[in-house]
This record gives C-alpha cells, sequence and structure tokens, in this order.
C-alpha cells in the first residue's frame, strides 16, 4: 500500500513530520509502521508541544526516587518505604461516553502505580463540568461519578478525594483528572524497561480488541459539531475484575523477584509500550504479533499495534523465571504468552504469519519525537470591569447561604458516597476535609493527599493562578499536619495550535515551577491534556495539582472541625481587598472577572511550615485553609463539620465583603486552648506569619462582627442544611431527565 | 481445637477486596492466627473462624455472589458451617452466603440504585450468636456500609421465620434506635442489616465491622463481632 498525503493526514502527521519519518528510516514507511508514528508522536504520547516548557519544572529534590518519564513519580517517606503517584486525564473519553471514559481512566491511572511495583493505597478525581443546565450535563456529572464508583469500588482502592468546578466554560469539554498514590518499598521499585538479550516478553491481561483504536489521536484532536457520538467506538471499555486480577498477580511476582520491566498497555496500546520499553532501555524487541490474543478473528497487525483495549500489560520477565511467571498468572486465572524476547538490535520488530510487518528503531520514536516551540501570545491578566463599585449586600448572611447552596461550594457527599472511600482501612480521614489523610500500615505514617487548581483564577491569570495551586494544595495538606512532599500534574488546555492558548500554557507551567520551588516539591511526574476545545472555543486553562504530603506521626494530624466549646480561633496570614474570581462574584453578583488574587510565595512557606510544626508539637485543636468562598465559608465549614459555633470579631479597613468573601490566598484558620494564645502567637511571629486572634468556639451561631457591627449571624445547623443538602437536590432536580 | 489462640480462614474469591482488611483486624488487632484460603482450595488449614470477606467476588459479574458460590471452597464451607462451625459473611461474603443457600433471602439492587458508602446505624437484634455476644441486646452501633446490591429481601414466610427465630440479627435504625424508612441506606425489608441461621453459628451482614475495628479509624465497634467470636471459642473449648 503506497502512503498517500490523504494516508498522512489522517494520522495527524504534518508533512514535515513524514518527512522526518522518511528521514529516521531511509525510507517510506509501510502502513503499519505509519500507524505506530502516528500513535506515538500524537500529541498525547509524545508531549511535542509541551516537552519544551516542561523541562523547566523542578523534578529532583532529596527525596525523588524517580521523576517523570516513567509510568509513575516515586518519592522516599522513610523506613524503607516509597510512594508513587500520578494524575492523568481522561477528558476527551469521558465527553463521549461518561461511564467508560472515567471508568479506564481510573483503571489505567492504577496501572501506573501497580506497574512501579506499588500497591494502590488511594485514589482522587479532580473533575471540572459545565452548567447542570447544559445539554447532557446531569447526564454527564452522574455517569462519570458512576464511571469512577463503578471501577474503583470493585477493584478495592478507596476515592478519598478530590474536588468538583462548574463552569459554563466547560459545557462542552469536561475534565476528569485522576490521580492515584500507590507504596512502594524503596528497594523494590520496576520500571518500564525491557533489559536482558534474550530475556522472554510476556502480554497479559484481556484479550486485544478493535476498541480504542487511534486514542490516543484522538486526545490529539479538538471536537467539532457533533462529533462525540461517532468517536464513541475509539473509547474503551473497562473490567475493574481483570485489572484486580492483573494487579494482584502482578503483586505477587514483584516479590519474588521473577520481573525485569513492566509496563502498562496505555494510550497507543502496544505501540507505546514495546517501544518506550525498549527505548528507555537502548534494547530492542522481536514480537510476533500472531501471538497476541485477539478477541475477534480478523484482526491485522496495524489493528493489534494500536488497539487500546484496557487490563493489558507488557512484561519482560528473567529468563529462568519464566515458569514461575506463567504459573502466577495461571493462578489468577489470567491469560499470559510469550510473544517475543529482548534483542540488542535497538530496533522494534514486529512480526505477523511469519513476515515483518514493522522495522523501526526504537529509540526515535520514544525519545526522539518532534519537539515544537509553538507560537504564543503572552495572557493578558484579566482586570476589573468595575466591580470595585458594586454596592455592599443587603444580608451578608444572606450572600453566605447562598454561596454555600452554589454547586462549587456545596458539599459534594452526593459524589463521595458513592465511592467507596474506606476499603484498605486506611483512610483516616475521609473526604470532606482540607486533605484526605491515608495511613501507612506496618508504620506510624500517613501520608495527606489533595489535588487543587481554581480554573477562575487560571483565567483571569494562568502564571498565578498556576502558583495559587500549588500553593493551596500546600497549605490544605499542612493543615492536616502533614509535611507537602512533591507533586504531579494535569495540565489540561486548549488546542497548542493557537498563539493564545500556548502562552497560557508556558505562563501556568512558569507558575507551577516558581510555586514547587519556592514550597520545595518538586513535580515527579504528570500529564498534558490539549486540545480541550470544541467548535474553537478553549477551556479555561486547568493546571491541576496533585500533592503528597507525609505525616511522621498519624496520631499528630489536625482535623478541620471545630473541637471544643471555648476554644479560641485565629486567623493565620492578612486580608487583602480582594474580590476577583470569587465565588461571591459569580454566585452573588453572576460575574466571573475580576484580577486574580496576589500570591506572595514566600509567605505561603512560611505559614506551611508554621502549620507543620504546630501539629507536630500537638498545639493546635484544628486547622483549615482558607480558599473557595473565603474567610466566611471557612469558617462555616468548621462550624458545620464540628456542629460548633462561632463568635468573631475582625478589625479591619479591608470592605466587608472582601475582607467575609475575598479569596486572598496564604491564609489558614487554627484553634486552640485560649490559654495558648500568648505562646502560639509568639510562634506565629517568629516564624514572620501575621496572627490574629478573632473568635471563640461557642455555642450553635455563626457570628461575624466586622469594626464592631454584626454583619453575620446565622444558625450552624440551618447552615448544615443548605450546605449538605443543596448539591444533591440539584442533581436529583431532573433525574427524570437521565 | 486445641490451640490457644483461634485461628481465622479468610476465604479469597477472584476479587474479594476486603480480604487484608479482615486478615488486619484478625491478627494485627485481635492478636489471632489467620490464614488466607484461595477459592480453589479446599483444606479450611484447620481453622476455628470462616470469614467470608467484602469485595466484588468475579466482578459481581452476573449477580453479587453468584457464581462465587460455585467456587470449590464453597464446599469445605458449607460442611465446615453445618458442623456449626462459626462463619461470618461480611458484605459480599454476606451476598454469597445468600447465593449458595447458607442463609435465607437474597439482597436486591439499592432503592436508590447507586452504591452508598457511609456510616449507618444499626440495633443489635440478637446478641447471642457467636459474632454477637458481645454487645447489649438493643445496642445501637454505627458501622459504615459501602455497597451497591444491600437490600434484603425474602419470602413471607421466611421474613416471619426470621422474625420469630431471632434470625434477624442487624436492624438499619436512626441514632436514637428507632427503625425508620431515613434511616435505611438501600431499602432493605424491614430495616434488615443482618442475619443468622437457626442455629446462629453463620451470620451476614451488609456494614463492614472490619472497617470500624479500631480508634485510628474513629470507631472501634466493629471489633466486637471478631472478638465475640474469640470469646465464644474459647467458652466452647472450656
Amino acid at each position: 500500500m503506497t502512503i498517500t498525503a490523504e494516508l498522512i493526514a489522517e494520522h495527524n502527521l504534518s508533512s514535515e513530520e513524514y518527512g522526518r519519518i522518511v528521514d529516521i528510516l531511509g525510507r517510506e514507511p509501510n502502513l503499519v509502521e505509519l500507524g505506530v508514528f502516528s500513535a506515538m508522536w500524537s500529541e498525547h504520547c509524545s508531549y511535542k508541544s509541551s516537552r519544551i516548557h516542561l523541562k523547566n519544572l523542578p523534578t529532583t529534590g532529596p527525596r525523588v526516587i524517580q521523576g517523570p518519564g516513567e509510568n509513575a513519580g516515586i518519592v522516599d517517606i522513610g523506613d524503607g518505604l516509597a510512594v508513587a503517584f500520578k494524575m492523568e486525564s481522561h477528558n476527551h473519553p469521558s465527553f463521549i461516553e461518561p461511564y467508560q471514559g472515567a471508568a479506564t481512566g481510573v483503571g489505567g491511572i492504577l496501572r501506573d502505580v501497580f506497574t512501579m511495583g506499588a500497591r494502590p493505597i488511594a485514589s482522587l478525581d479532580s473533575l471540572r463540568f459545565g452548567q447542570l443546565a447544559a445539554p447532557r450535563m446531569r447526564h454527564l456529572v452522574d455517569g462519570v461519578v458512576r464511571g469512577i464508583a463503578g471501577y474503583g469500588n470493585c477493584i478495592g482502592i478507596p476515592t478519598v478525594g478530590g474536588e468538583t468546578t462548574f463552569h459554563p466554560a466547560y459545557d462542552r469539554n469536561i475534565l476528569v483528572n485522576v490521580m492515584n498514590v500507590g507504596v512502594v518499598p524503596s528497594h523494590r521499585i520496576f520500571r518500564g524497561r525491557a533489559e536482558g538479550t534474550g530475556n522472554p516478553v510476556i502480554y497479559v491481561g484481556s484479550k486485544t480488541g478493535r476498541d480504542g483504536i487511534h486514542g490516543a489521536t484522538m486526545a490529539s484532536e479538538e471536537f467539532a459539531g457533533d462529533e462525540t457520538r461517532q468517536k464513541r467506538p475509539t473509547v474503551q471499555v473497562g473490567d475493574p475484575f481483570t485489572e484486580k486480577l492483573l494487579m494482584e498477580a502482578c503483586l505477587e511476582l514483584f516479590g519474588i523477584d521473577a520481573v525485569v520491566g513492566i509496563q502498562d498497555m496505555g494510550a497507543a496500546g502496544l505501540t507505546s509500550s514495546s517501544f518506550e520499553m525498549a527505548g528507555r532501555a537502548g534494547s530492542g524487541l522481536e514480537i510476533d504479533l500472531s501471538k497476541v490474543p485477539v478477541r475477534e478473528t480478523g484482526m491485522t497487525p496495524y489493528e493489534i499495534l494500536l488497539s487500546e483495549s484496557q487490563e493489558r500489560m507488557l512484561l519482560v520477565a528473567r529468563r529462568d523465571r519464566l515458569d514461575t511467571v506463567l504459573e502466577v498468572f495461571a493462578k489468577w486465572e489470567l491469560e499470559a504468552v510469550v510473544i517475543g524476547q529482548v534483542t540488542d538490535s535497538g530496533r522494534v520488530v514486529a512480526f505477523f504469519e511469519g513476515r515483518i510487518v514493522a522495522d523501526l528503531p526504537a529509540a526515535p520514536l520514544s525519545e526522539r519525537a518532534p519537539v515544537y516551540d509553538r507560537p504564543r501570545v503572552a495572557p493578558t491578566p484579566v482586570l476589573s470591569r468595575g466591580w470595585e463599585n458594586l454596592p455592599e449586600p443587603g444580608s451578608y448572611g444572606a450572600c453566605l447561604r447562598r454561596i454555600l447552596a452554589s454547586e462549587n461550594v456545596a458539599q459534594k457527599s452526593w459524589i463521595w458516597t458513592q465511592y467507596d472511600h474506606m476499603v484498605g482501612t486506611n483512610t483516616v480521614e475521609r473526604p470532606g476535609g482540607d486533605a484526605a489523610v491515608v495511613r501507612v500500615k506496618g508504620t506510624s505514617k500517613a501520608i495527606a493527599v489533595k489535588s487543587d487548581v481554581n480554573p477562575f483564577f487560571c483565567t483571569s491569570d494562568p502564571y498565578r493562578g498556576a502558583a495559587i495551586a500549588v500553593a493551596e494544595a500546600a497549605r490544605s495538606i499542612a493543615a492536616t499536619g502533614a509535611r507537602p512532599l512533591a507533586v504531579t500534574d494535569c495540565l489540561n488546555f486548549g488546542s497548542p495550535e493557537r498563539p493564545e492558548i500556548m502562552g497560557q500554557f508556558e505562563a501556568a507551567v512558569r507558575g507551577l515551577s516558581d510555586a514547587c520551588r519556592a514550597l520545595s516539591t518538586p513535580v515527579v511526574s504528570g500529564n498534558v491534556s490539549f486540545y480541550n476545545e470544541t467548535d474553537g472555543r478553549p477551556i479555561p486553562p486547568t493546571p491541576t495539582v496533585g500533592m503528597v504530603g507525609l505525616l511522621e506521626d498519624v496520631d499528630r494530624r489536625v482535623k478541620m472541625p471545630f473541637r471544643r466549646d471555648g476554644d479560641a480561633v485565629a486567623l493565620l496570614g492578612n486580608s487583602r481587598d480582594e474580590l476577583g474570581a470569587s465565588e461571591f462574584l459569580r454566585t452573588v453578583h453572576g460575574r466571573d472577572d475580576g484580577p486574580c488574587p496576589e500570591v506572595d510565595l514566600d509567605a505561603e512557606r512560611r505559614l506551611v511550615e508554621l502549620l507543620v510544626r504546630l501539629a507536630e508539637e500537638r498545639r493546635v485543636a484544628s486547622a483549615h485553609d482558607v480558599s473557595d468562598g473565603g474567610l466566611a465559608v471557612a469558617l462555616a465549614e468548621c462550624a458545620m463539620a464540628g456542629g460548633l459555633g462561632v463568635l468573631v470579631r475582625l478589625e479591619s479597613d479591608v470592605r466587608p465583603s472582601a475582607l467575609l468573601f475575598g479569596e486572598t490566598t496564604g491564609r489558614a484558620l487554627i484553634t486552640f486552648a485560649p490559654g495558648d494564645e500568648g505562646s502560639i502567637g509568639a510562634a506565629a511571629r517568629a516564624a514572620g506569619v501575621p496572627f490574629d486572634a478573632i473568635g471563640l468556639v461557642r455555642g450553635g451561631r455563626l457570628t461575624i462582627e466586622v469594626n464592631g457591627r454584626a454583619l453575620l449571624d446565622e444558625p450552624v445547623a440551618a447552615l448544615s442544611e443548605i450546605w449538605t443538602t443543596s448539591f444533591a437536590r440539584a442533581m436529583e432536580e431532573s433525574a427524570e431527565v437521565l | 481445637m486445641s490451640r490457644g489462640q483461634p485461628r481465622f480462614a479468610i476465604v479469597v474469591f477472584p476479587g474479594s477486596n476486603c480480604d487484608q482488611d479482615c486478615y488486619h483486624v484478625a491478627t494485627e488487632l485481635l492478636g489471632c492466627e489467620a490464614e488466607y484460603v484461595w477459592h480453589r482450595d479446599t483444606d479450611l488449614k484447620g481453622a476455628d473462624v470462616v470469614i467470608l470477606p467484602g469485595g466484588f467476588a468475579y466482578g459481581d459479574y452476573l449477580r453479587a455472589g453468584a457464581l462465587a458460590r460455585f467456587s470449590p471452597v464453597m464446599e469445605s464451607v458449607t460442611r465446615f458451617a453445618m458442623d456449626g462451625g462459626p462463619v461470618l459473611g461480611i458484605c459480599n461474603g454476606f451476598q454469597v452466603l445468600l447465593e449458595a443457600g447458607l442463609l435465607p433471602g437474597a439482597v436486591r439492587v439499592n432503592r436508590g440504585l447507586r452504591y452508598v458508602c457511609r456510616d449507618v446505624h444499626m440495633r443489635v437484634e440478637n446478641a447471642s450468636t457467636p459474632f454477637t455476644r458481645l454487645y447489649e441486646p438493643g445496642e445501637v452501633v454505627r458501622m459504615p456500609v459501602g455497597h451497591g446490591e444491600g437490600n434484603y429481601t425474602a419470602p413471607p414466610e421466611t421474613l416471619t421465620e426470621l422474625e420469630y427465630e431471632s434470625g434477624v440479627v442487624f436492624r438499619y435504625c436512626d441514632e436514637a434506635g428507632r427503625v425508620t424508612d431515613e434511616a435505611n441506606p438501600n431499602g432493605a425489608t424491614a430495616g434488615i442489616a443482618g442475619i443468622a441461621n437457626r442455629d446462629g453459628n453463620i451470620v451476614g451482614l451488609m456494614p463492614h465491622p472490619d472497617r470500624c475495628a479500631e480508634g485510628l479509624l474513629g470507631n472501634e465497634v466493629g471489633r466486637k463481632m471478631f472478638e465475640s467470636a474469640v470469646s465464644s471459642l474459647a467458652e466452647s473449648k472450656v
């Protein structure tokens, strides 16, 4: 078959890229080879537009065992243990088919973690939806939540946290970002490397079908019109039961020194796993596609190489342990087949029915894919459209109630009660607090995990928004008493072919870099999702941050709810006159303009240090990060969760609406025994953190006075009723339409 | 039964996912011995107590527990139970006991058609089984549930029999012990959360005692179910 210009275009390759292929091969590729290049050089697999910027991220640190480039990043937590984690997007498939799209997203990220040798112990999901009233939106929310639940619950990995945002800008491009964290003995980490000439290459797991062919290329294109229906066959179907068997079998094998290297067949399936494993090791592979277990007859080598059927792994075993490996897979009732062997040729050679169907050098595909410095236009931060002149609200209490009922702030128990968040019996702090806390069995340690990003801030200013995402995640983690360790990211943007999107991307990556450097939290893994746009309308820049922190002593963790009547409440950090991009402006005034709040990364670092130290010294009764909805919402959350009221007296020249609802960064609430005010205040001052004793936990009302005037006085039980039921009501409202 | 500490057998079906949680309770928290028994084994390894843990045996494909009951291990479990050995089925393990006919009735998909994971309250209706003897009759306990199919039902005559023969072991209730519709997480008939066979040695329940057996998790009430078994065995040895 001759390769025509149409075929090249259908494979999403430019004519320059095709020229590069011909250069590398010294000949024209055949169709199978063209498919392989197309998948490996897709944006999704090759990071060709993002690589040049991502290299600026800080990726090293004293605890980093594995940085970006492997299936997951790994960070040392001491005592011979490490945590492996990564976040990934499944945006495009989830919009097309929400249940399977989200489910296979969970399956994929779990495989990324357990292939490193780690047992997954916690998942998080970071979701962005359009407004609930948009077409299909309740169906999408319902399907995504069911999909995450269906997969995670069945395989038995708890989904312990996450966040969900709703905004019309996501009406036609939802985001499903899933993160997983696992624990691995630090001396027994596995990598995706095909080493040892003559070692067998084993295919294990589900059979290969025609599903998901070109999934990676699909995720590298924008949607147009009503394409989502036609693209449904490119979405894969998940089988969590098979994955459970695969996970247990692999973990059993990792314990007996039989596996040399292993990789999940994720995006671009057998192609990416074989080329990447050989590329990383500098070796070669010979594989016989006729031996790959297939679901349908008549599958071509092209289809077998590019299928994205789920729950499949490629592994290289020690030659002398092959029988053991096959026995373990047989015990778990998995189909495992030797499909080839490791060579030292530097090439991946694929056979089919006795003839060579592809013969390509491994390294240029996986490690020397094209790199683009795409044109970009620096973003212009959004400024005010005059909201400074908006009148102060008549009732601050009514504003608080509306914000608590808003889709973005309302409690999301409707979502997390559908997730098994307790299986594994490690979930010490369940969803709903700051960060989730998961203990590490066999030690006194726990890890705190949090995903974060405020897309409204990022719309206004991608640099600051991204930096704030890191700062906020760190603050949430420190509020539990854990020390932030490292970051995984999932960078969701529109088309990189548009200069304004690349401008956003560059600025956001710079924001992440600066914040991760300031907070000593290197980026150890991540994922880029471009082309999140439909008919030329891109999503807001959404650089999701997933952070992991370490609590040396799980008994020293700090919770969010107010604990004792009579405790003193202090605000750490300064409040500024900032209302831009706040939930208050969106909910009360229906506008989402305004400048992103400022961020002072040094101040954030000092606050994190202080929170961690206060927890270590057991000096606080509760702590909570101040973020969405501002100080009033943060106070309400502590009060509602603890079933206790609070009387707060503020002295400030900041305008009351901004003082109560502004989303100034770098702030946290703590409570402690009233007698400790002097010593804790002194500790804060010594740490360079502004400290303001603002009130007392007492009674059953949330009361806020500003400059001697009572601005807000609401019964906590009534607020709680609004906060805990609004989201379920909004979802069930037109449940019959689902 | 000659050993000092009782020995737990924890049955592992392909797709069980609370097996390690039960093992942790038996060994780390109670200091007992425990053995995993793979579903294809028929040897219960001299166990004194058998636990069928939660999870999704065979992915719950077809129907929760429907395939697991054909596993070879179930013959041994049945024999053990018929000899009076204490058997506890938790969540999916309960579903397997129902499918295997070791306990009467069936579970359907939750009333709300959604998986539900949260704390519920239950009243202890029968505090004389080997798994509940350390509770007070009528005691209200808080335990987590995590299931999509927990809506217990049975033919009217079976229900009558359960009620008259103390077959109902736990019933969903509110914090004050009132059996109400709002307190029922899945629509189970008569708020039934857990049942026992006539002899009381086979107990199954939807909630998870294994998830509330230590202070670190904020709730230790479930540990008593495991301790009940230990104390019951100690007594039978005397």
